[in-house]
């Protein structure tokens, strides 16, 4: 009898710790090798630290200043927000159409999917490769093409807004394709009667794409634009390798396309000043985790003013293209955390 | 059940088929078809077994011409760069200076490939790459799917805010880390050891949340209780009901985690100098001064070559796991 309830006992220590335990690994790993890091280099932004001989004198926050004072710096942070919206714009347009086109009732829905994709399966260290190569200031394709064309070619690399233009094709390249494909999954969840009303009362295709479509998947289209800054922010293996023997591969000649990321390498492993480097790193940090803030604040306003409620609007947002499937979340009241289940 | 669920079952109908719970996609069908057959008299196949996603008027035609002539640009746009670096891989660097591109390869490819594999360690290259990428898939995969089965599955104290925790570290940009961890891997003496490139990404917030999100509406409570009720421990439970559940969202990850690592360059590029995966290798090949372009672009079209393959066979998968809302890793 007796041994029945130290079963009992071990089954109800059972149902208590084994959820702990299933997700201990993901915190403590996580804690360990993503938060951690991030932390120290707070601290590491503290001291003056070089890269060989190692930790040096406190110097207070000198080298944020050092960093803020710095014209390369501001320069860097320029050319990064010039190719993010040299970038997500385009982009932006550009999957709305390709999501549009391959949303209509074509043939063959797999194929064009996949043609859409293949750039995403080229990484982007062989996009830098291909791409630095067909905008070659001499040999180039695109410029061996204008001049087929009676027209002047254009110095991709050592012009400041042709290399953030050829950056940026770069990565609309590589991305537009996989966003269209997010976009089409909301198009797909629009309800239909919605089209068919407007059709009846006369709506054509542009029409309804412009007056349902668009407004449908505002939310969906938030969410790539969060995810497009995140990522555009941090670009380095492009302008890395865009023109890497000019100076090191620092972002050409005169850094005209050195990106933040590229900076913080720079000063790192070139100039081995990781005190500083650290601070670059922590002001980057910074920078993206207010752009996600005002991001995540406009889309609370736009919900607000189509009275679908902040809170709600935040989760659509969390939600994404999927969040379609589990109707109920969206009709339940519940707290944040049980409503970002899908 | 409404048509919004019905319609994003089949947006993702590849994962989701095994889903007996849910019908709507038929029911729908049958009630939308003859509602919108008078408004539409050009379209007799309302009867066929094709899937429709819209009825009616007009808006469920095929589309004209020009919506193939954009798809027709798109696909130039997506595969002719591509294309292209293999015409000029196969030839000589003369090839680039012609004033219109050549259209045909040349015969060139394999002696350019020889000098690739000279110039970098191309095979070790490529091992180390497949043993990172595979190391990294099979951790995170499982530690997401034990953590996303237990947020979605198990109550437990403290879930909801744990939870929100994940979702909140989703945002963060941990790539940031990189100086301290380069001064840990450094001290430990990892430099030039693949565990550097490994250690750093065994677990993603990312994993979690997906896999969470696809539990929870995959397993039904009742499933785990009868479990319980037949004297299943925790452990058990979840071999036997969670993870079969869990399976066709794991693909998905794996395979997204799998390309994630594959293509991680500035990380590597650090801590991999001399023992470098197939990434680090190009960007060497690239940066060396090599004036032979054709060879470099031999060398980004060898190594594109095995996600090409992967693309090719497990294509399908990829496309749905995007429109699930899987995110840039």
């Amino acid at each position: 009898m007796s041994s029945l309830t130290q079963r009992q006992r071990m089954s109800r220590l059972d149902v208590k710790i084994s959820p702990y335990l299933y997700i201990a690994p993901f915190f403590i790993l996580f804690a360990l090798v993503g938060l951690f890091p991030l932390l120290y280099t707070f601290v590491v932004s503290l001291f003056d630290w070089h890269l060989l001989k190692g930790q040096g004198d406190f110097v207070g926050l000198a080298n944020f200043t050092a960093i803020l004072e710095d014209r390369f710096f501001w320069n860097s942070i320029f050319n990064t927000f010039s190719i993010f919206l040299l970038s997500a714009i385009p982009q932006l347009i550009a999957a709305l159409v390709i999501a549009a086109v391959l949303d209509a009732n074509i043939r063959a829905k797999t194929f064009w999917r996949m043609a859409v994709l293949l750039p995403y399966v080229v990484t982007p260290v062989a996009v830098s490769i291909i791409f630095s190569n067909l905008f070659g200031d001499d040999y180039g394709l695109i410029n061996n093409l204008l001049q087929n064309f009676g027209l002047d070619p254009v110095a991709w690399h050592r012009d400041t807004f042709a290399s953030h233009f050829a950056i940026a094709t770069m990565v609309n390249w590589r991305w537009t394709g996989y966003n269209a494909l997010i976009l089409l999954a909301a198009m797909q969840a629009v309800p239909r009667e919605l089209h068919e009303s407007a059709a009846i009362d006369g709506a054509g295709a542009v029409r309804r794409f412009m007056s349902i479509t668009i407004p449908s998947i505002r939310p969906t289209m938030i969410f790539v634009i969060i995810t497009a800054t995140i990522g555009g922010l941090q670009i380095f293996a492009e302008p890395r390798l865009f023109d890497p023997a000019t100076a090191g591969g620092v972002g050409g000649s005169h850094r005209q396309f050195q990106t933040t990321v590229l900076y913080l390498w720079e000063m790192a492993f070139f100039r081995q000043n990781f005190g500083e480097a650290a601070a670059i790193a922590w002001l980057l940090f910074l920078i993206i985790v207010v752009i996600g803030f005002i991001n995540f604040m406009l889309t609370r306003r736009i919900a607000t003013g189509e009275s679908a409620g902040p809170r709600r609007m935040f989760l659509r947002r969390r939600r994404r293209p999927r969040e379609k499937q589990a109707d109920k979340t969206l009709t339940t009241p519940g707290t944040i955390a049980e409503d970002v289940k899908l | 059940m409404s048509i919004r669920s019905a319609q994003s079952i089949r947006s993702a109908q590849s994962i989701r088929s095994a889903q007996s719970i849910r019908t709507a996609p038929e029911q729908h069908e049958d009630v939308a078809a003859p509602v919108n057959a008078p408004h539409e008299p050009y379209a007799p196949e309302t009867t066929t077994p094709r899937r429709r996603r819209r009825g009616g008027l007009g808006i469920d035609r095929r589309p004209g011409w020009f919506v193939y002539a954009i798809l027709g640009v798109v696909l130039f746009g997506s595969a002719y760069p591509f294309w292209w670096s293999f015409v000029i891989g196969s030839r000589d660097n003369q090839a680039l200076g012609s004033a219109w591109p050549p259209l045909i390869p040349g015969g060139n490819f394999w002696s350019n490939a020889a000098q690739v594999f000279d110039a970098i360690p191309f095979w070790q290259a490529l091992a180390n790459s497949l043993i990172v990428s595979s190391v990294i898939t099979i951790s995170v995969v499982t530690f997401a799917t034990l953590a996303g089965y237990a947020f979605a599955k198990l109550r437990f104290r403290g879930r909801n805010g744990l939870m929100v925790a994940v979702i909140a570290t989703m945002a963060i940009p941990t790539q940031l880390g990189i100086i301290p961890l380069f001064i840990l891997m450094r001290q430990w003496g990892w430099t030039g050891e693949l565990g550097a490139v490994i250690v750093p990404t065994l677990v993603t917030a990312f994993g979690v949340f997906f896999m969470r999100q696809y539990l929870v509406d995959v397993i039904p409570d009742e499933l785990i209780e009868a479990a319980r009720v037949d004297g299943a421990n925790m452990i058990t439970t979840f071999l036997n009901v969670g993870l079969p559940a869990a399976r066709p969202a794991m693909a998905i990850l794996g395979l997204f985690t799998f390309m994630t690592a594959w293509t991680d360059y500035l990380w590597p590029m650090l801590v991999l100098p001399n023992n470098p995966t197939l990434q680090v290798a190009l960007g060497q090949l690239q940066s060396g001064y090599y004036v032979d372009f054709s060879i470099v672009l031999t060398g980004a079209i060898l190594s594109t070559l095995p996600l090409l393959v992967l693309f090719l066979i497990a294509g399908k998968q990829l496309i749905s796991g995007i429109m699930q809302g899987a995110v840039k890793g």
